[in-house]
Parts: C-alpha cells; sequence; structure tokens
C-alpha cells in the first residue's frame, strides 16, 4: 500500500505550493475534472520579456490533482512562456514519478490541462463552453 | 410472513466465479455494488444458453429455436412483472437500464402531458438519470421544476415536500433509495399524497429492487423504473412497470420494427403493449439473463436478503467510527433508515486517494459524486467513498475496509493517538 504515494507527493498535498490566487493575472482558467467534480483554477502573470513571473493555483482535489499542479506550477514559474506552451502530459507524468493507473490519468493531467487552457484563452480564444440544459 | 433466514455469504460466493480470481494475492471485497451487482454463475450460463443453444429473434422466427428464443424472453418478462408484484406481464417495458426508462417516460408520457407553468417536483437527492430527463423536459416545454430538499441526516424534508405537493405539479419523480446516501424513502407516503395533489408518481427503483422486496401494486405508483445489472442481472437489461392505461395513451419511445401493427407508407399502427416501445431486435439474451436473475434473487428471497444487508449496514455504522478516527458517514446514522449504502469522507484524504490505496488491498469502492453533484454540493462535498453491500458481502469485507482505511490514515499522517484533535 505504502508504495503508491511517495513521500514527496504527499507534500505536496499537505502543503501545496503556490496555492492561492493572483490580483492581476494574464490568464486564468478554472478546469474541472468531470469524473469526481473536482476543480482548480491556475491563474499566471506574464512580465514583458515572456516570462512567466509569478502563478497559483486555488481549488480541492485528491493528492495526485493537487501534487500535481503544485509541481507544475513549481516548474513553470520563471520559464520562457514559449517552454511553458511546448509542454506535454508526459512531463508532468515525469513529475510525479509514481504509477498512475488509467482512472487515475485525468486528476494526474488536470493541472497541464488547466494550464494550456488558461494559456489559450490568453491569446484570446476561451476555451469553449461546453454546451448543456439550464432551466 | 416468516422471520427472515440468514444468508451465508461464502456459500453465496461460490455461486459467483469472480471471486475464483484473486488481486494483489487476496479475495475481492467487493463493496460497489450500487454501482453494478456481480452476476452469479446462473445469470452467465443463461445468457450463453440463448447465444449457443437458441439464438433466434424473437416474435417472428416460424422454427423451434425462434418459438424457444420468445418464449424465454416472454418468460423472463413474467419473471420481472412477478418480482415486482405488477399485476399484468404486459406493463413491464424492457429497457437497457432504469435511465432509459425514466427517459422513455419523460419523452413519451413528458412531452404528450407537460405543458407551459406545469411543475414537476423532484429531489434533492436523485441520481443524474431521474434529474438530467426532467430538466430537459422543463426547458423544452418551459415548465418548472422543484425540489425537495433533505436534511443533515439525508432524510428528505416532509414539510418541504408538502409545501410543494400544494403547487398542483402534474408530475413527482423521486428514488425509492438513494445511491448516494442510501437513504430509503417513505415511497409509499409519499406515492398517496402526490395522488392526493393530482399527481402522477413515478419511483426511481434501481437502488431498492436489489435489496428489499418490492411490490409496485402496494406502492400504488404511476411508473417504476429499475435496473437490470445492478439486480444481479446483465448489463444492458432493465425494466419499466407503468400503469396499462398510461402505457397505452403514451406515443412509442423508439420506432421501427417489432413496435408495428401495420405500416404503409404514409401511416403506421403501433402494436400492443408493452411491444410498442420496444423497437427493434431486443437485448434478448440481457433480458433472459434478468430473468435468472431473479430466480436467484427469488431462491434467496428478498426478505432475506434486505435482512442481510441491513445487518450489514448496522455492523458498518457500529465499526466504522470505532476503527477509523475521524471517518465522516453522510446520511442516516440508524440502519432501518439506510440500506446497503456507507458514504463517507476523511479528514485526511480525497476519496480517489482512498479508493486507489484501498484496491491495493482488493477492496473495492466507489469514489466520487456517485451521479449525485446537486446532492454533493448540498452535502459541501465534491466527493465522497461510499461501500455498498449485496448478498455476496460479508462481516469480514467490511473489516477489511475499515482495516484499509486505517492504512489510509497511516499514510496521509494521521495516527490513531491524534484522532479527533
Amino acid at each position: 500500500m505504502d508504495d503508491l504515494y511517495r513521500d514527496e507527493i504527499l507534500e505536496h498535498y499537505r502543503e501545496p505550493h503556490n496555492f492561492g490566487t493572483l490580483d492581476a493575472p494574464s490568464a486564468s482558467h478554472e478546469g474541472h475534472n468531470p469524473l469526481c467534480g473536482d476543480r482548480i483554477t491556475i491563474m499566471l502573470s506574464v512580465d514583458d520579456t515572456g516570462t512567466v513571473s509569478d502563478v497559483a493555483f486555488s481549488g480541492r482535489g485528491c493528492a495526485i490533482s493537487q501534487a500535481s499542479a503544485s509541481m507544475l506550477t513549481d516548474e513553470v514559474k520563471g520559464r520562457p512562456l514559449a517552454e511553458v506552451e511546448e509542454m506535454k502530459n508526459q512531463d508532468i507524468l515525469d513529475l510525479l514519478g509514481i504509477e498512475i493507473s488509467p482512472a487515475r490519468l485525468k486528476c494526474a493531467l488536470l493541472s497541464i490541462d488547466t494550464l494550456h487552457r488558461a494559456l489559450d484563452s490568453r491569446d484570446g480564444e476561451p476555451a469553449p463552453e461546453t454546451s448543456g440544459v439550464s432551466v | 410472513m416468516n422471520a427472515p433466514a440468514p444468508l451465508d455469504p461464502e456459500v453465496i460466493r461460490r455461486d459467483f466465479p469472480i471471486f475464483e480470481r484473486e488481486f494483489h494475492g487476496k479475495r475481492l471485497a467487493y463493496l460497489d455494488s450500487a454501482a453494478t451487482a456481480l452476476k452469479p454463475r446462473l445469470v452467465s450460463e443463461a445468457v450463453s444458453a440463448y447465444d449457443e443453444r437458441y439464438s433466434a429473434n424473437v416474435h417472428r422466427a416460424i422454427y423451434a429455436i425462434g418459438e424457444e428464443a420468445t418464449a424465454a424472453y416472454e418468460g423472463a418478462r413474467e419473471k420481472v412483472a412477478r418480482f415486482i408484484n405488477a399485476p399484468d406481464p404486459h406493463e413491464i417495458v424492457f429497457v437497457r437500464n432504469a435511465t432509459e426508462a425514466i427517459n422513455l417516460v419523460a419523452h413519451t408520457w413528458g412531452w404528450m402531458n407537460v405543458g407551459g407553468s406545469d411543475a414537476i417536483v423532484l429531489t434533492e437527492m436523485e441520481h443524474h438519470s431521474n434529474l438530467v430527463p426532467w430538466q430537459i423536459l422543463a426547458q423544452s416545454k418551459d415548465a418548472d421544476l422543484e425540489f425537495v430538499p433533505f436534511d443533515a441526516e439525508g432524510r428528505l424534508i416532509m414539510d418541504s415536500w408538502e409545501v410543494l405537493l400544494r403547487t398542483k405539479p402534474k408530475l413527482v419523480a423521486f428514488t425509492h433509495k438513494s445511491n448516494a446516501l442510501g437513504t430509503l424513502n417513505d415511497v409509499k407516503t409519499m406515492v398517496a399524497q402526490a395522488h392526493d395533489a393530482g399527481a402522477l408518481v413515478l419511483i426511481d427503483g434501481a437502488q431498492a429492487v436489489p435489496h428489499l422486496p418490492v411490490d409496485v401494486q402496494d406502492l400504488d405508483a404511476d411508473f417504476y423504473a429499475l435496473s437490470g445489472h445492478k439486480m444481479l442481472g446483465p448489463t444492458g437489461s432493465g425494466a419499466l412497470w407503468a400503469r396499462r392505461e398510461l402505457l397505452e395513451t403514451m406515443p412509442p419511445f423508439m420506432s421501427g420494427g417489432d413496435m408495428i401493427s401495420s405500416v404503409h407508407l404514409r401511416h403506421t399502427t403501433y402494436n400492443e403493449i408493452p411491444h410498442k416501445f420496444e423497437a427493434g431486435t431486443p437485448a434478448v439474451s440481457s433480458a433472459i439473463g434478468l430473468g435468472a436473475a431473479v430466480d436467484y434473487l427469488t431462491t434467496l428471497g428478498m426478505e432475506n436478503v434486505a435482512a442481510h444487508e441491513e445487518a450489514l449496514t448496522a455492523y458498518a455504522l457500529d465499526l466504522l467510527p470505532r476503527e477509523v478516527p475521524g471517518i465522516r458517514i453522510h446520511g442516516p446514522q440508524d440502519a432501518a433508515e439506510r440500506a446497503g449504502i456507507i458514504t463517507f469522507t476523511l479528514p485526511e484524504a480525497h476519496a480517489h486517494d482512498v479508493a486507489t490505496l484501498l484496491d491495493r488491498e482488493a477492496v473495492a469502492i466507489r469514489a466520487g459524486h456517485h451521479c449525485t453533484q446537486p446532492l454533493h454540493e448540498r452535502l459541501g462535498e465534491t466527493a465522497t467513498g461510499r461501500a455498498s453491500f449485496n448478498v455476496y458481502n460479508s462481516t469480514d469485507d467490511i473489516d477489511r475496509l475499515a482495516a484499509g482505511l486505517r492504512g489510509v490514515q497511516h499514510i496521509f499522517g494521521r495516527s490513531p493517538a491524534t484522532a479527533g484533535a
């Protein structure tokens, strides 16, 4: 049972890095995992040199999704935007460094998916709203 | 009525081939029957007997195996009718699941009878399957939806219900037993009150039929939906029961073959009920498998099944708070008010992490919102863990759940010594 959640994951879960909100972010998106209803919001500030100068996330979720957001925000802070835009799903799985079952993949990837959608919205193309019913 | 005879889960497990498998070197402690139940050998044998020995189409083949197939399919309908004490097998419409049964009613009876300014009363504990079809109908017809709230212990607030009935709703639709909390609703009283208010009543019985004796005549409802796969039957099997006079006036749902009486290029007359609602070749083997599941449950005796699951619920309600410090159990705290479902959260770990770690111990629980997001919003939780019981579960499974949860707490850093701090 013990080998599944290594200490670093649990430390990020208990005390997530970059947790909170930014006052005037350049980009922001709220992502959610439809399987469990977990939601996270990622906010980024990009400076004049095209560097991610600050990043924050908020929301509730499982250890996998929270640790993934915590590690991802550490990873992107101070990096050139162009590099951040190129980040792939495998990058976040490498950061987590634990076995992720297919059922938990959405938890692990919620942060990077939300990050990419935030960056898309910055380009003036907000992520499309899914259709639905409202009464 | 005879006193319930105790079921022996160890003996029952021999009827379920899945228990021949091991997971992480252990027997499966399957605590997710509210999602779907395991299948006894009898059911898979009935399905494969059709596939291998008489797999003809029903209602049309004029040869021996066609007649066998029709007899088995219609025989399954009679079994389901007897199981829920429907007065007439023609009032049983085979569908894929309770979701399809409810959609059928919304799209046929609903489209014909619900108009602008009409109200439909639901509850805040409904599964999405008994919520979204009514949202779509209400939006299409400009009708109103009203919701009965539930209290801190997951019981419907009957004062609110009575107030909502004064709006003279066209239909009320509620679950017999909550899939998320296990709450048993006082459906018989609610049906009588709804009828007094002039409403028709749909009961979502997906969780109730597998776990307790259901008598639709005694309940006096108008529509009753059930899922076969939750009552030890195959996936793709389910049924809608409705009163004959309602089914006869309802327009068809799907249309095409088998649901017709005669077809011309520009007009069609429809078949008699229930065939009017079963367009195309139905899921014959699934229906036959459902019939076999009904046989199995009937042999066990639904009074005994209910008593077994109430005993397991009482055991879990007693054990888990003692063994798992800080666990929060949602819903009624009295085993008599809930059936076969324990929904919980741990203070230190998210339900998904709990389920992942329990899986390592071959303990299978559900984690998430269990298709009840509005209910979870009211609980103030995005996700909960859910352990649900069936005939093959024993107190040993609950002991393993408790031990597994202690293991989760150990990993997530809450030792028993600091519990409650």
